[in-house]
């Protein structure tokens, strides 16, 4: 490019003097005209969306933390000392939204369990854990050691399963009906994908009726009516009779998701299995389904994600879930209208389970993703 | 080919003597399948036949009898949204399909305003500025890993307390009030010859269709190309518009009136209502972005790149060539969605809508102690929504398939 006003360019090679780049070439400035200003309909966009956010994110702020009161004793107190949320009344209330009524001198034994659970996930989401063969084994016992603690029993004061509530209970609800159902969902998409018609069939009409129907009329189910089908005079747990619908509900789910995966296996797999004078069983455990569950991972995640959020249903059959014991504290007069502290806070705790399952999702399929990538 | 092998072959291979015997019925395939769908079917029988008599010994111990005879009788219950005339001595029967068209009420207005939020949502997502796509990103992961029963007692629960009460209601232009006992509008009361506008629209409708079909065959005889869409715009919009000059103005509006407590007249969306149509639409919404965001993703950019060396301007490569093909990988999981609306319907119980769980499953079981009954109704309701909605979905979905030689 000839420069007409300057010394003639006779660079001497070697000593070409360094020029900084033109402005808006590099650095955050052209990364704002290309991301946000790049054409007259996105500079309008760009400035109705910050328009917006000046709208909504001030007043949201002011009122979760400035405004907000963090300790106070009653509604009241709390309105006299700021126009925000009142935390104060998650803070007094946070030992029944972690606990539920479960007793308070046993209560180390849920805080057992939580501390258990966390050293249980911990050989499965992180591979390369040392000593991660033996850990597995723990994991593996960790449902029937948390059924022992929670429930009491063996040396244990027992505790009823209506005392259970708050966080513990989705837990408690949430990691069992992962935990079966998975299995019981594969054996259903495997018996939909049989040979043999009758299988098929059952198979089908199960998956079918599951996902057919919402799950709190299945919960109505257990609560009302599911005594008819029990010889007369047998009672049995409420709870138990929630985790059998949970987790049922979630398999037709589940199997519906391997279902899709087992039909992404290519035919040669099972042919090639069959030609190596493999039984059905060790066919389908070493060769089909280690890849139709790859596939499916998300689709599984997924679904334990529902299975989570799901959790909140049990209020309306009255366990005292997080959402229960909002709603009883609610009806407290010192309390009342605080219904929107309460929700948030319940969100925050969903918010961030979940979202942590989604990543960690995400994370697995990108490690197992070991074709070729398309980009 | 096979005589001549059999006269080749040694004589010792043949094909296997027949025999028959116990471990055979095992070993082979064919047999093996049959044995173990016997023994399924026998246990399944079996499970069948025990809770069968269960469930008819339970019957007779509570010396309750079975049938749903008492849907006749008086409900002795009050629904406060109807659709139709009802009240407390109305039938169980009538208070049920109450209950079912609320159900059907809150899913249809659900899928329409969550099918037009998730687009905008899911092209939002799309978008080359930042700003926007990550505002669209932290919505939609916020509102998916949330469960919707806490989002739709979320916003009941702001709806109620924070909205004021009738006496100082939220005025626009005396027409609108917003006040927590719910959104007042005017209500339209018709007049006979409204009917006409009703025709005109109807016409506009099929003319509209008529001249979209002549004017793509025109375009494919002759590569003429005609204003279809003003036109259409016109004939649908402007027909009924200039029909309800014509007629002198048709419609009467009786407006709301503030009373002392509480407002009278004109038309009442309930909180409940608008509190489960806006928790249920936003959540499914996020649902749905996603959705479409996949699917437009999912065609290639090289098919873009086609249309565009082809001389085919932006809008219509859009129209002509994206769309449809992204439209067939949307279909599919949209479908659930639809489906998921339906069925997350059922959470309105949770703020007293009165939806068929609520009714028929609710106060109806509780006053007649009919579990059996009622329940049987509520599923089969439910199972007859979802698979009316999956067969009509998998038919439209055949329809517009990609058909490969």
């Amino acid at each position: 490019m000839p420069n007409t006003q300057s010394a003639p360019l006779n660079y001497v090679p070697g000593e070409h003097p360094d020029l900084k780049p033109p402005i808006g070439q590099t650095g955050l400035l052209l990364w704002v005209r290309k991301n946000l200003f790049s054409s007259p309909f996105n500079i309008a966009l760009t400035l109705a969306t910050i328009y917006f956010l000046y709208v909504v994110i001030p007043p949201m702020v002011n009122w979760l933390f400035i405004d907000s009161v963090f300790n106070a004793g009653s509604r009241d107190e709390c309105r006299e000392l700021g126009k925000g949320a009142c935390w104060g009344f998650i803070g007094k209330r946070l030992g029944q939204f972690t606990y539920g009524f479960y007793p308070i001198e046993e209560r180390w034994r849920v805080n057992l369990t939580f501390v258990l659970f966390a050293l249980a996930l911990l050989p499965l989401l992180w591979e390369k854990m040392p000593r991660r063969r033996m850990l597995l084994w723990f994991s593996l016992a960790f449902p029937f050691i948390a059924m022992w603690l929670l429930l009491g029993g063996f040396g244990l004061e027992s505790v009823d399963t209506d005392r259970f509530g708050g966080f513990m209970l989705t837990m408690v609800i949430g990691v069992t009906g992962i935990v079966f159902s998975l299995p019981l969902g594969i054996l259903l998409a495997l018996g939909r994908q049989s040979g043999l018609h009758f299988i098929r069939w059952m198979c089908t009409g199960f998956i079918e009726f599951f996902r057919g129907v919402p799950l709190i009329t299945l919960l109505f189910v257990a609560s009302t009516m599911l005594n008819y089908f029990l010889p007369p005079g047998t009672t049995f747990d409420l709870l138990l009779r929630v985790l059998i619908m949970v987790t049922l509900f979630s398999a037709a789910y589940i199997a519906e998701v391997v279902r899709g995966g087992l039909q992404a296996i290519p035919k040669g797999q099972h042919e090639a299995a069959d030609a190596m004078g493999l039984k059905y069983w060790t066919s389908m455990r070493l060769i089909v389904l280690p890849q139709a569950l790859k596939i499916s991972i998300p689709g599984i995640v997924n679904t334990f994600i529902g299975l989570f959020k799901d959790t909140t249903l049990v209020v309306i059959i009255g366990l005292l879930d997080p959402l229960g014991i909002g709603r009883a504290s609610l009806s407290d007069s010192k309390w009342q209208g605080l219904s929107t502290e309460v929700y948030v806070f319940i969100a925050l705790f969903f918010f961030i389970c979940c979202f942590s399952m989604s990543r960690y999702s995400i994370y697995l399929e990108d490690k197992l993703h070991t074709g070729h990538r398309n980009e | 080919m096979a005589q001549t092998l059999e006269d080749l072959g040694p004589p010792s291979v043949g094909p296997p003597k027949s025999s028959f015997s116990i471990g055979k019925i095992w070993t082979d395939k064919r047999s093996r399948g049959i044995v173990i769908q016997v023994i399924a079917m026998a246990i399944f029988c079996a499970i069948v036949a025990y809770l069968a008599a269960n469930v008819v010994k339970n019957f007779e111990e509570l010396g309750k009898p079975f049938g749903f005879d008492f849907l006749k009788q008086e409900s002795n219950y009050d629904i406060n949204q109807t659709l139709i005339s009802y009240n407390s001595q109305s039938s169980h029967a009538r208070a049920a399909v109450v209950g079912i068209l609320n159900t059907l009420l809150i899913a249809v207005c659900g899928i329409i305003l969550a099918t037009i939020l998730g687009f905008i949502l899911g092209v939002l997502r799309l978008s080359p500025n930042w700003l926007v796509n990550k505002l669209a990103y932290c919505y939609i992961e916020f509102m998916r890993n949330v469960p919707v029963l806490v989002h739709i007692l979320l916003v009941h629960g702001i709806l109620v307390h924070s909205l004021p009460h009738p006496k100082n209601a939220m005025n626009i232009n005396d027409t609108l009030f917003l006040s927590n006992r719910g959104f007042y509008t005017p209500q339209p009361l018709f007049q006979p010859l409204f009917w006409l506008v009703v025709a005109a629209f109807v016409i506009g409708i099929i003319f509209a269709f008529w001249y979209r079909r002549t004017a793509r065959i025109k375009q494919e005889a002759t590569g003429e190309q005609s204003p279809v869409f003003w036109v259409m715009l016109a004939s649908i919009i402007g027909l009924p518009i200039l029909a309800f000059f014509l007629t002198g103005m048709p419609i009467d509006w009786q407006f709301p009136e503030q009373g002392r407590f509480n407002l009278k007249g004109g038309m009442a969306i309930k909180p409940e209502f608008m509190a489960l149509w806006v928790a249920l639409s936003l959540y499914t919404a996020a649902f749905i972005a996603e959705i479409v965001r996949a699917g437009i993703e999912a065609v290639s950019h090289g098919q873009t790149e086609a249309a565009l060396a082809l001389g085919l301007p932006r809008k219509r490569t859009m129209n002509l060539v994206v769309i449809p093909q992204a439209m067939r990988v949307i279909i599919p999981p949209l479908t659930s969605q639809y489906l998921n609306i339906t069925k997350n319907s059922s959470l309105a119980i949770a703020i007293g809508y009165m939806d068929i769980v609520a009714t028929i499953g609710g106060i109806s079981l509780n006053q007649t102690g009919r579990e059996m009954e009622c329940m049987i109704i509520v599923l089969g309701l439910y199972l007859t929504f979802s698979l009316t909605i999956s067969t009509f979905m998998n038919w439209y979905n055949k329809r517009i398939a990609l058909v490969e030689r």
